[in-house]
């Protein structure tokens, strides 16, 4: 399987904080609640899945998902 | 939140008779079943317009709601309830009645309070207002959730946060009954809402300059707004009067819905009794199917939406529970899905004003949940008792007769 990036787009991200609760690992909030990708945004391997599942949820369709 | 003292009572509305030219919020048949009505709405065209409320339009699709909920150049948040009058604007509720730019600074002081993290400091006291609360009722065989159950956690969370006696609980809920219910049609019962809401915390913030604490009416008295200068007396009353008014009956109404639909529903109960880990998107699927929160907005220039004129001076009646039925958006949109993988639900609406609040209701909804079915696995709506539910903005069970046990 490819590898995959993540990346939150700041201009979008609200604060739902639904990414923090289904991907924990992959997912920092700030000080307001808006999310960021953990570190570089590399999505270690067994997380595809919870990378996928944040992405289908974010209702302001804020997280990137890419296959590198 | 609310608009100046002026001219008053108006008379009850006419039934509805044509729903897609003439809709009405208020109308009974709406609050007592609104989603065959959003069905048909949707279906007649993606924005609907009514005469009624001085002129209002209601987006009945996902996209529709989510187009106008992402453009604050057309649409204004300086009114956020559609009511039959529109007196000037006074008394304002920073940040859910502004737009940019005020709108960002105001908010970005709300929001550390909030965050999940600070949730979860909270979330000890708030489990044990639960079992308090289930300890007054649980020898009576039933009891009417409404009133002893789902309206009182969200007040005694709140008033935790912000250092207030719990006790005064009965008080908010009775400004919140005069400004969001009867406030859309009788202007006097808001003002007078507003006015005593406005005395209360004026005297806790007198307070709090004598003698300043670490509760969250202290905290935003020392935050500093984009000027760098402190916040306002009329500015932290403003963000009180929101955190009062937007955090309380709208979580009783999604625990309530919740259990209500819980009472009536045995294979779900059973599911989340055996399989606890299915709590959060249970929870996430009910706030999608039974969302209580309708907000508003004001036209401000002419536009399009959805392929749909929309002329200015008009309200719009944001529906983001009826966008959360959209079937375009979500498969199977009518049924509840306890584990509903994907649920991108606006429950909390969409764009610049998610509401600051939403890490906390979900933190009591999930905790008035698991806390009532570990102590009232079974129960079930008491045949003999009848479910209420409240009328126009906020959405859900005021009355809710249910019987413990699995019964004959």
């Amino acid at each position: 399987m490819s590898k995959l990036r993540i990346r939150v787009d700041q201009d979008k991200c609200q604060g739902h904080a639904r990414c923090k609760s289904l991907a924990p690992e992959l997912f920092e909030l700030d000080e307001y609640g808006n999310a960021h990708e953990a570190g570089d945004g590399v999505v270690p391997e067994g997380l595809e899945d919870k990378a996928w599942l944040a992405q289908t949820n974010c209702p302001e369709i804020a997280i990137e998902v890419t296959e590198e | 939140m609310s608009d100046s003292p002026s001219a008053s009572y108006l008379p009850e509305h006419p039934p509805v008779t044509d729903w897609v030219n003439d809709f009405d919020h208020t109308d009974p048949a709406w609050t007592e079943d609104p989603f065959p009505i959003w069905e048909m709405l949707r279906t007649a065209s993606p924005v609907v317009h009514t005469e009624r409320f001085l002129g209002c339009y209601m987006p009945t699709t996902y996209q529709a709601v989510k187009e106008i909920a992402y453009d604050t150049e057309h649409f204004s948040s300086r009114r956020v309830i559609v009511r039959d009058v529109r007196p000037e604007i006074t008394a304002r509720a920073p940040p859910i009645t502004s737009d940019p730019p005020e709108h960002k600074p105001a908010k970005q002081v709300l929001l550390p309070p909030f965050t999940p993290d600070a949730m979860k400091r909270l979330e000890p006291r708030v489990r044990a207002i639960c079992n308090e609360l289930i300890d007054a009722f649980i020898k009576d065989g039933g009891c009417d959730a409404a009133a002893r159950y789902t309206k009182h956690v969200p007040v005694r969370a709140i008033a935790h946060m912000l250092g207030i006696p719990e006790k005064d609980g009965d008080l908010f809920i009775k400004w919140i009954h005069q400004i969001l219910e009867l406030g859309i049609k009788d202007d006097n019962e808001l003002m007078s809402g507003v006015r005593e809401m406005t005395g209360y915390f004026m005297a806790h913030l007198e307070q709090r300059k004598l003698e300043p604490g670490d509760d969250l009416i202290s905290q935003l008295m020392r935050a500093k707004g984009p000027d760098g200068q402190p916040l306002s007396d009329e500015h932290v009353l403003g963000s009180l009067r929101l955190l009062l008014i937007a955090g309380i009956d709208t979580t009783w109404s999604a625990i309530g819905s919740s259990l209500w639909h819980l009472a009536k529903t045995p294979a779900d109960r059973e599911r989340l009794v055996a399989e606890p880990e299915l709590m959060p998107t249970a929870i996430e699927e009910f706030l999608r199917a039974y969302s209580p929160v309708t907000m508003a907005r004001e036209v401000m220039k002419d536009t399009t939406i959805s392929g749909c004129p929309v002329k200015s001076g008009n309200m719009v009646l944001l529906s983001f529970p009826a966008a959360n039925r959209d079937p375009a958006m979500f498969p199977d949109a009518d049924k509840v899905v306890i584990d509903r993988k994907e649920n991108r639900h606006a429950a909390f609406g969409l764009g610049i004003h998610r509401c600051v609040g939403s890490n906390l209701a979900r933190m009591e909804m999930t905790v008035a949940i698991e806390e009532w079915l570990k102590r009232i696995p079974d129960f079930r709506l008491d045949p003999a008792g009848k479910v209420t539910w409240s009328e126009g903005t906020v959405r859900g069970p005021r009355q809710l007769p249910v019987l413990f046990g699995k019964g004959s």
